[in-house]
């Protein structure tokens, strides 16, 4: 009999977040994919998720689970997976769906796995794979127990559709008495210009070799010019020149960009698994045994002080204006 | 007001991590072991909540060496620590870890629980929100700011584009991201204090933990392969003698990007 895949979708206003396209292309590989969407816009991704295979969406309007942080929607998954006993629940990695699927896991006292980059069915089992100790290593862990849940990283996997007609929407409602927990007042979208980090075809990422935050508008130059978005390494995020959000690494977000520009980057473990999937790796060190000159395809021994203005006063000159 | 944070003994993160040849366990009795960088932020946080009248309840799960990260808390400045160290534990899952870290939590019995985000050697991240469930707590994750007035907990959570104003009452839990603060460096004075603060030190049965749950056999999941990735090949090198902006700029017109 096949299997019964329960996947998470997550939305991104009206759309679905592409991460949940990743993980319902996955689950089609792994058995029947049904989906579920606790959004007040659920049942418009009906049409979607059916094009990515999954044949039913559970969908959950309630307008508390936008409102409130993971315990609604927590709530909810619990009962559905009481009710329709999955084999396996799959989560994109986002910052919500960890919280879900973590408050998934100690109501319903499931085990959870995150970090994986794929998934495998077995005879009577599912294996995650997940790298580690910066992606030097890959480790196969099999999953026991009612309905394990593993938590997908964005960009480990393609998104594929196959067209399927839409799904059927069943409604879920918001189990009684639910808890409702921390409240988003507010959101704040910070003022951004150019692509977003994780799409972008070019990233200019810079480390402690910029020795200042203020030297971080080198890399906004370099990246205006070329179409591109900054990233950094941990190391500057905890020190508080940038926000997490652009860090780049096993923490912080994986790219694939086509060219990835490492500026006074050393290349710890901790930042190389969040982007040695780019295509192409242009380094800029001072250190020329620097482990992140052992992936790059052009390396540059050199002051990324003097480097960078050079290379922006180079692009200038051959009348790149971004 | 009482404040607990999670700390976390890890291995030296600028080494190399090892996995015992047999259990494919993180080997965590070897080598230098260190403070998670990250719970540095959360000690932090939890000591400039506390302002100094406060009370700072340091808490780790893990290997007797754990007591040293509790140790470098306190010399931090806080004032109390629990330390789960149980051979039996060895090899739990994530959930058996936030069941364990609960039933210590609530013997403690705070009015906030700070951990960070993740940990730098497992980076699972799940354990502080399942905390909170076990607990019926409201979870505030991924805090770049955090804020205690009153009974209200208020933190600008990080979002992909910028952040979420997210508010609870009290008891709750919190994680923070790098960078919230500036964690301070413990003082000799500091130091010396920390050996003589209180270390309590409950066993799972005191936890009221059965052992079924915990360790390999209560773990839901288990390794059974672990092989070297792929590596990527490095490729030309050269040496900055001012000309290197031509060569990078040619790199990126073949690339297509100019």
């Amino acid at each position: 009999m096949a299997k019964k895949i329960l996947v998470y979708v997550e939305m991104a206003g009206s759309e679905i977040a592409p991460v949940s396209l990743e993980v319902l292309t996955k689950a089609r590989q792994l058995g029947d994919v049904e989906a579920v969407v606790l959004d007040p816009e659920a049942a418009a991704a009906a049409a979607a998720i059916g094009s990515y295979g999954a044949t039913t969406l559970y969908a959950g309007i309630d307008e508390d689970y936008r409102k409130f942080v993971a315990q609604p929607a927590a709530a909810a998954l619990a009962s559905l997976a009481a009710e329709q006993d999955p084999d396996l629940i799959l989560f994109g990695a986002t910052y919500d769906a960890r919280d879900i699927c973590a408050r998934l896991s100690a109501r319903a006292g499931l085990t959870v796995l995150a970090n994986a980059t794929d998934v495998q069915a077995q005879d009577d089992s599912f294996v995650a794979i997940s790298s580690i100790f910066g992606a030097t290593q890959n480790v196969t862990t099999e999953l026991s127990g009612p309905s394990p849940c593993i938590l997908l990283r964005p960009k480990s996997l393609p998104a594929e559709s196959v067209g399927g007609s839409p799904a059927k929407v069943v409604s879920v409602s918001l189990p009684a008495g639910a808890p409702r927990g921390a409240s988003r007042l507010e959101s704040v979208v910070a003022p951004a210009s150019g692509p977003k980090l994780e799409e972008a075809r070019v990233v200019v990422s810079g480390g402690r070799g910029l020795q200042d935050s203020s030297n971080f508008e080198l890399l906004e130059e370099l990246a205006t010019l070329l179409h591109g978005a900054v990233g950094a390494s941990r190391a500057v995020v905890d020190a508080g020149w940038v926000p997490y959000a652009r860090q780049v690494g096993q923490t912080g977000k994986t790219v694939k960009p086509d060219v990835y520009v490492a500026c006074g980057i050393s290349g710890a473990m901790q930042h190389t698994v969040g982007m040695k999937g780019a295509k192409h790796i242009i380094a800029i060190n001072k250190d020329r045994e620097a482990p992140i000159f052992k992936l790059c395809d052009l390396g540059v021994v050199g002051d990324v002080l003097k480097v960078l203005p050079a290379l922006i006063a180079e692009l200038k000159s051959r009348g790149v204006s971004g | 007001m009482k404040i607990a944070v999670l700390v976390k003994q890890i291995p030296d993160p600028s080494g190399v991590g090892k996995l015992d040849s047999k259990d494919h366990l993180l080997v965590r009795d070897q080598g230098e072991v260190v403070l998670d960088p990250g719970d540095s932020y959360g000690v932090e946080a939890a000591l400039q909540l506390a302002n100094g009248d406060g009370e700072v309840v340091a808490i780790s799960m893990g290997a007797e060496k754990a007591v040293e990260v509790i140790r470098k808390a306190m010399a931090m400045g806080a004032s109390a620590g629990v330390l789960i160290s149980d051979e039996r534990l060895r090899g739990s899952d994530a959930l058996a870890t936030a069941r364990v870290l609960a039933a210590a939590v609530k013997g403690v019995a705070p009015d906030l629980l700070i951990a960070c985000t993740e940990s730098t050697d497992g980076y699972t991240g799940t354990v502080p929100a399942a905390i909170a469930e076990l607990l019926e707590w409201p979870s505030l994750t991924f805090a770049k700011e955090l804020q205690v007035e009153g009974k209200m907990v208020r933190i600008h959570r990080q979002t992909p584009n910028g952040h979420d104003v997210v508010e609870a009452e009290l008891p709750a839990v919190v994680t923070v991201t790098g960078g919230i603060n500036e964690p301070r460096y413990p003082t000799l004075k500091g130091i010396v204090a920390a050996r003589t603060r209180l270390l309590d030190q409950p066993t799972l049965e005191d936890l009221e933990i059965d052992p079924a749950i915990v360790g390999v056999g209560g773990a839901g999941q288990r390794i059974v392969a672990v092989e070297a990735a792929p590596q990527r090949q490095g490729g030309e090198v050269i040496e900055d003698q001012g000309e290197s902006a031509q060569r990078l700029a040619d790199y990126l017109a073949e690339l297509k990007v100019i």
